[in-house]
């Protein structure tokens, strides 16, 4: 009673003649066939023009040479151009950032989880939130800190490491394994206590009264982790490494902030890199589209095998 | 007696194990506000060092950056209002579409759900070129609102207020509607209240996402006075750069505010960077 609508008291003071009847109108926007579907409008306007029709544009320019004022279909050109040896070394730089970072992201979070949620560890509160402070930083800045840790010079942070252990300082910048070694090393800075937490979730969940019925059953600390924790940390194993093979495809900032556009021997060179450089830096969008569409097929073979192993089809219909 | 004993003695391994692990993960941030204070002639020369003359700290580049920086500070105030944007935006527009994927039963609502979920694994970089073309096809180039449109309706915060509306008590639903209250009524006054706490969790991903946000702004962007604050910084990234003063104090600045809000928000910081690991 003490709650009286808005909308219809304002829109009723605009419609003066019907004010005595209900009004039909009214009435219609606030029936239960009408209400879900003006909720989910906002939903269905941004798929349809911010996700759909860009896709479907999208392929279709993937067909196209597009010059200002000039467009016509090429056939299958912009495909063929797509196999060459940049590409391949985009691809390859970024198949081996994937693995890198997926095997650091998903074992390290998973086994400082472990160790966070066992009652030898003080201070849990503190430990957690440092570990997680790297997430808040973007990778701009995290990138500047890393490229300022691994500058050239002899007095930077990693080369006095470095001398310290008697080797001579490294070009960090310039060679292809340290190249790799930077992108992959900031983003495993930046995620690592996100994964810690996805993990810490899990366990959290793991029931108590399986470690005593082990206990009970006189079982050690390694027989409790192998046949109790490991197996209930599958299904965010799963979740944890899929994000982070997805995200290691859409890679991009982590080559921006050490090399701009282009490194030497394209070192740094990433598939979405090379979509940014040939679609936005030589203005060749067409191209720049059939690359996009061949990384949206690799992010959905990587997707659906992800479906598949969680059963997270089923999710709809719950 | 003797288990105890050797509980306490791996209690102190394990803790100080911990302590060397978070501050090996701390190092770079504590590095970085060191050497704000040292001179940014030696920033170039050195990078980040661990040969720091203590004696040579000063406020140099911070009286640098509050002074003379007026470029700095407009990159600031577009992150904060793009950000601002952001959250009010895709707050109101996702949770409305969340709230009614989860207490309404409808024709094709299942089908909302799958494309929440579809749009949720579509990677952004795979649409940027044909989004971006639209930006020039609609002049919205070099805007806040060409920023801000393709994160209105955010597909994890969707599902995110999808799973908690669920919960929400429906009874309060119909005592509103016999008193009368119309649907949007119960929405607005009584629902979206209730749902304050993942409304914290969702502002505080948006908002990071938002301000952290790289690519899509670089593509839309173009002059020196729209820029934000990571598309900024980004252009004093130059080895020719003799701006190390605002890049290094200017990034202390955009960190230290997020970690201020994430000292006293933690719970919400948790639950809105882990979101998408939340399970149906």
């Amino acid at each position: 009673m003490s709650s009286p609508n808005q909308e219809s008291n304002t829109s009723a003071s605009v419609q003066d003649k019907s004010y005595k009847e209900p009004n039909k109108f009214l009435t219609f926007l606030n029936s239960k066939n009408v209400v879900p579907y003006i909720f989910v409008s906002p939903f269905i306007l941004s798929f349809l023009v911010l996700t759909l029709y860009p896709a479907i544009h999208g392929i279709i320019m993937s067909f196209q040479s597009i010059l200002p004022g000039q467009v016509e279909f090429i056939g299958l050109r912009n495909y063929e151009r797509v196999l060459n040896p940049n590409f391949y070394k985009a691809l390859s730089n970024t198949t081996i950032y994937v693995i890198l970072t997926v095997l650091i992201l998903t074992i390290i979070p998973m086994l400082l989880a472990i160790l966070l949620n066992s009652k030898f560890v003080k201070f849990k509160t503190f430990f957690r939130a440092s570990i997680f402070i790297p997430a808040l930083t973007s990778t701009i800045v995290g990138g500047m800190i890393f490229r300022l840790m691994f500058s050239e010079a002899d007095s930077s942070v990693s080369n006095q490491i470095v001398t310290f252990l008697g080797l001579e300082p490294i070009d960090w910048r310039y060679n292809a394994w340290s190249a790799m070694f930077l992108m992959v090393i900031l983003a495993s800075w930046r995620w690592i206590g996100v994964n810690v937490l996805y993990f810490l979730a899990q366990l959290q969940n793991i029931s108590s009264e399986l470690y005593e019925a082990a206990d009970i059953d006189g079982a050690n600390a390694f027989q409790k982790l192998r046949y109790i924790t490991i197996p209930h940390l599958k299904p965010i194993t799963i979740f944890v490494s899929t994000i982070t093979i997805i995200n290691g495809f859409r890679m991009f900032e982590e080559s921006f902030v050490f090399w701009e556009t282009s490194s030497p021997g394209n070192i740094g060179l990433t598939v979405v890199g090379y979509i940014y450089q040939q679609g936005i830096g030589q203005n060749d969008m067409g191209f720049g589209s059939a690359i996009g569409v061949v990384l949206m097929l690799i992010i959905f073979v990587i997707s659906i095998i992800n479906l598949l192993l969680t059963g997270t089809f089923k999710r709809g219909d719950e | 007696m003797a288990s105890n004993k050797k509980n306490s003695s791996l209690t102190w391994v394990a803790s100080i194990g911990f302590l060397l692990i978070s501050l090996i993960i701390l190092f770079p941030i504590i590095g970085l506000i060191i050497s704000s204070f040292r001179p940014s002639s030696e920033l170039m020369r050195d990078g980040i060092t661990f040969s720091i003359d203590f004696s040579q700290l000063n406020l140099a580049n911070y009286m640098y950056i509050f002074q003379e920086a007026a470029s700095y500070w407009s990159w600031y105030g577009n992150s904060l209002i793009i950000s601002a944007m952001t959250i009010v935006l895709s707050l109101f527009f996702s949770s409305m579409v969340g709230y009614a994927l989860a207490v309404y039963d409808f024709k094709g609502r299942n089908l909302f759900f799958v494309l929440v979920l579809l749009i949720l694994m579509i990677p952004f970089e795979i649409l940027m070129l044909p989004l971006y073309q639209m930006m020039v096809g609609a002049q919205l180039v070099d805007s806040y609102f060409a920023v801000v449109l393709p994160l209105i309706v955010a597909p994890v915060a969707v599902f995110f207020f999808r799973q908690y509306a669920t919960g929400l008590p429906k009874e309060l639903m119909d005592a509103a509607r016999m008193d009368g209250s119309t649907e949007y009524g119960i929405f607005f006054k009584i629902m979206l209240p209730l749902m304050g706490p993942s409304m914290a969790a969702m502002a505080i991903l948006q908002g990071l996402a938002s301000w952290n946000n790289f690519l899509w702004p670089l593509l839309v962007l173009r002059s020196n006075g729209m820029f934000t604050l990571p598309i900024g910084l980004a252009t004093l990234l130059t080895p020719y750069g003799n701006n190390y003063d605002i890049l290094i104090a200017g990034s202390v600045l955009t960190i230290i505010p997020i970690v201020i809000l994430f000292i006293f928000f933690q719970r919400y910081f948790v639950a809105g960077l882990t979101s998408g690991g939340v399970k149906g």
